[in-house]
């Protein structure tokens, strides 16, 4: 049992902390700061400078344009990176759909999409949710029918983040309605400009437009975009929400939460002092630092045994449910913090071309609908109560 | 002992719960939170002429003379239809200080046309370095030949964009923190040096920030007595929106407890899952706990005892904003991704819920007031 980094792990943490520091560009590290929402361009503008200094995609194998790191390094670049106002990782082509390739698909698939992934040209989104289809996924009903070369995809996908700004999105249809319903899923990889998708937007209580009920008519996708075997998609679907693991845990992300949140209750009056003086309220953001450092060192004991070469089971669920908690407790303290200013609502505050003076603290105005989005995080990528069963199932064999 | 309503209150009862369904079917409340004003000022003509605006107003001054149980009956409805009208700002709070502090020539004056829906008020105490604290008051009034000049800065006044006039506290005399020296103004919404500006609140109300330089008030109450009349409306305050949050949570408590018997997964309604089952107990306790702490407040608040008047304020705010919280966010998880719908009205129940916490001092801060008490 050893914590201690050798120099050459250190060298590495000071590489890293000074490539962010000299190329995240100023006005993309503001608007994490400000907790605005990152856009499109934006976030490929990061990636393609991750990309181009080779690292943006430290999971991957340096066959398919990944950096090879074992899980020290992967770690310290983390850890590094959460010390910035770095955007977050949109997670479906990089972390989802992108090992789902280079482990199931085919050569050509390979080729095809995982170059565009890395530079961030292509975006990616999920379909897997039907409005039918929630936490019980395996009932889905969107229907694949083989025609020649061809399958012919109807139904409706919903819940589906970032549909209407993506190029493609990774799916899960019914091929087949006869033994188990999982048995009878197949995995599709479609492009979003084929006729007869048809993304709407679905505004959440944050105002924001995150998600899409997307419909598909006679939607035609070729066959070779089906990864892996017909009536197999369950089990790549099961592998893929394995490797989601490095976003969900999300200890980066709520690092910068948790700092950003002092930062803010260090601002805030509280009877005439700093609210961070307030030992009610300081007394609180201890207790989520502490959760927080939990959830971090399960993380890295985690990772470690990957390392080793022993694979995580479904013991992954821990860091789900521990780590949407925890955002939700910042996010949560966060409005705490702010008082009345959590109240005003002026989304437009939140927009690149907004230059009037902010309606109170400028932090403010960022705080609320991140809380109100952070809801989402215990519903999304199986509900924490399914998380729950797993654990209770897979784990614990109750 | 007696929980019951008596049979007056109960028909006013059956009469907000009548406005609210007709009136107040989400569509209709979502336009209004979309127009101009954020309200409607035919809903607000209907409410005086159905006598609410003069309910809890005394009867010498056109009002109904009803007291704190009339407004909780009111509010509760309020609150289950996510009522957008400024009843709380200008009737509870601004008719509230008219009655404890105005003079006689104020009450004559200003009382029959608020109970008419003539004039509406709003209240502006918050400051940027206030937080919850009503003593904490940077403002400053001095005298000006009659009357007094006030300037300063009030963050996040609610309903002030569509009042006539508007409460304000501002300091006469002592340093920023002190309780002594704080006066309470009425000032006029188009007064000279004064700057406001307005916006959307995430619970689908208005708010304001103004800006006054040299603004012209009129004294409400003694000089120097702010302090005093603020604990005694905020009070009231705090009675009345307990009874707002009970209605916001027990609409979703039954929303809920009706979409998981409908919902269908894995074959069985959600609701045949016993950790769900479970989660609404928590739920429907917590429902319970509030209702339970919005009687007794409301029984309360005219207790001639001030400090056990201000017990049951802060005892029941705090338990209202643990309710609340635990209701808005489970009724958002238990109905899943369509519980994050702006187009579903959980979310806006959970959003004015988390809001009500906030309002007149988080739970936190009820916790330590009652613990110094």
């Amino acid at each position: 049992m050893d914590l201690a980094f050798s120099d050459d792990d250190l060298a590495f943490r000071d590489e890293v902390r000074v490539f962010v520091k000299d190329n995240l560009p100023a006005d993309i590290a503001e608007s994490v700061r400000q907790g605005r929402a990152i856009d499109k361009p934006d976030i490929q503008r990061w990636q393609r400078i991750l990309f181009d200094q080779g690292w943006a995609a430290p999971g991957w194998p340096v066959e398919y344009g990944g950096t090879g790191w074992d899980a020290t390094k992967r770690y310290i670049f983390d850890e590094a990176m959460s010390e910035f106002d770095t955007p977050e990782t949109v997670p479906f082509g990089l972390l989802m759909v992108g090992p789902l390739i280079y482990t199931f698909g085919t050569d050509a698939q390979k080729e095809r999409f995982l170059p565009k992934i890395l530079n961030g040209e292509e975006w990616w989104c999920q379909g897997y949710s039907e409005p039918g289809a929630g936490s019980d996924l395996a009932s889905l009903q969107t229907k694949a029918v083989l025609d020649g070369d061809h399958y012919v995809v109807n139904g409706t996908k919903t819940w589906n983040s970032s549909a209407h700004i993506a190029d493609w999105t990774f799916t899960l249809v019914r091929t087949s309605s006869e033994g188990k319903q999982q048995e009878g899923i197949s995995f599709l990889l479609i492009d979003m400009k084929t006729p007869g998708i048809d993304p709407n937007p679905i505004v959440s209580i944050d105002g924001g437009h995150h998600f899409n009920m997307t419909y598909y008519t006679d939607v035609q996708v070729p066959v070779e975009n089906r990864i892996g075997e017909e009536n197999k998609g369950w089990t790549y679907a099961k592998y893929l929400l394995g490797h989601e693991r490095q976003s969900i845990s999300e200890v980066g992300l709520s690092k910068q939460r948790l700092r950003r949140l002092k930062s803010i209750a260090g601002e805030e009056r509280s009877d005439g002092e700093s609210l961070m003086d307030d030992k009610s309220f300081a007394k609180k953001v201890a207790e989520a630092e502490v959760l927080l450092t939990s959830h971090e060192y399960l993380n890295l004991r985690f990772l470690a045994e990957e390392a080793a070469g022993r694979p995580i089971g479904a013991e992954v669920s821990l860091l789900k449910i521990r780590g949407t908690e925890i955002r939700q407790q910042l996010t949560e303290l966060t409005i705490e913090a702010l008082g009345y200013y959590a109240a005003p609502f002026e989304l437009e505050q939140l927009t690149d071309g907004w230059n009037e003076p902010s309606i109170g603290p400028e932090y403010a105005a960022a705080q609320m609908p991140q809380y109100l989005f952070s809801r989402a995080a215990t519903i999304y990528g199986g509900s924490n109560e399914i998380q729950r069963n797993i654990i209770a199932k897979m784990v614990l064999g109750l | 002992m007696d929980f019951s309503l008596s049979e007056e209150q109960q028909l006013l009862k059956d009469s907000v719960q009548r406005f609210v369904r007709d009136e107040y079917v989400l569509e209709s409340r979502r336009k209004l939170v979309a127009s101009d004003t954020g309200y409607s000022e035919d809903n607000w003509a209907k409410m005086a002429e159905l006598g609410w605006l003069a309910m809890p107003l005394p009867e010498e001054f056109g009002g109904i003379g009803g007291g704190a149980v009339e407004t909780m009956v009111l509010m509760e409805e309020f609150g289950r239809g996510l009522v957008v009208e400024p009843y709380m700002s200008s009737i509870v709070i601004g008719g509230g200080f008219l009655v404890a502090g105005g003079s006689k020539e104020q009450k004559t004056e200003l009382l029959p046309k608020l109970a008419a829906g003539e004039l509406k008020l709003a209240f502006a105490y918050a400051e940027r370095q206030s937080r919850f604290d009503l003593n904490d008051v940077e403002c400053k009034a001095e005298k000006s030949g009659d009357g007094y000049s006030i300037s300063g800065h009030k963050g996040v006044v609610f309903h002030a964009a569509t009042a006539d006039k508007i409460v304000v506290s501002a300091r006469t005399s002592g340093g920023s923190r002190d309780a002594a020296g704080i006066t309470l103004f009425l000032i006029d919404n188009n007064s000279s040096g004064l700057t406001r500006r307005d916006y959307p609140t995430v619970d689908g109300l208005r708010a304001s920030e103004l800006e006054m330089d040299g603004v012209a008030g009129t004294v409400l109450g003694k000089v120097g007595g702010g302090a005093a009349l603020m604990d005694e409306v905020v009070g009231q305050a705090i009675a009345a929106i307990c009874a707002e949050a009970v209605g916001c949570m027990d609409v979703l408590q039954e929303t809920t407890n009706e979409y998981l018997k409908t919902r269908v997964q894995f074959g069985v309604p959600l609701s045949k899952f016993q950790v769900l089952q479970h989660r609404m107990v928590d739920m429907f306790m917590e429902c319970e706990q509030a209702r339970s702490m919005c009687y007794m407040v409301n029984l309360k608040i005219a207790d001639e005892d001030p400090t056990e008047r201000a017990k049951a304020v802060s005892a029941a705010k705090v338990q209202i904003g643990n309710s609340g919280r635990y209701v808005g966010q489970q009724s958002v998880q238990l109905h899943g991704g369509m519980g994050m719908t702006d187009e579903l009205h959980v979310g806006h129940y959970f959003k004015r819920l988390t809001m009500i916490d906030t309002m007149f001092g988080n739970k936190d801060h009820h916790l330590k007031r009652y613990a110094d008490l």
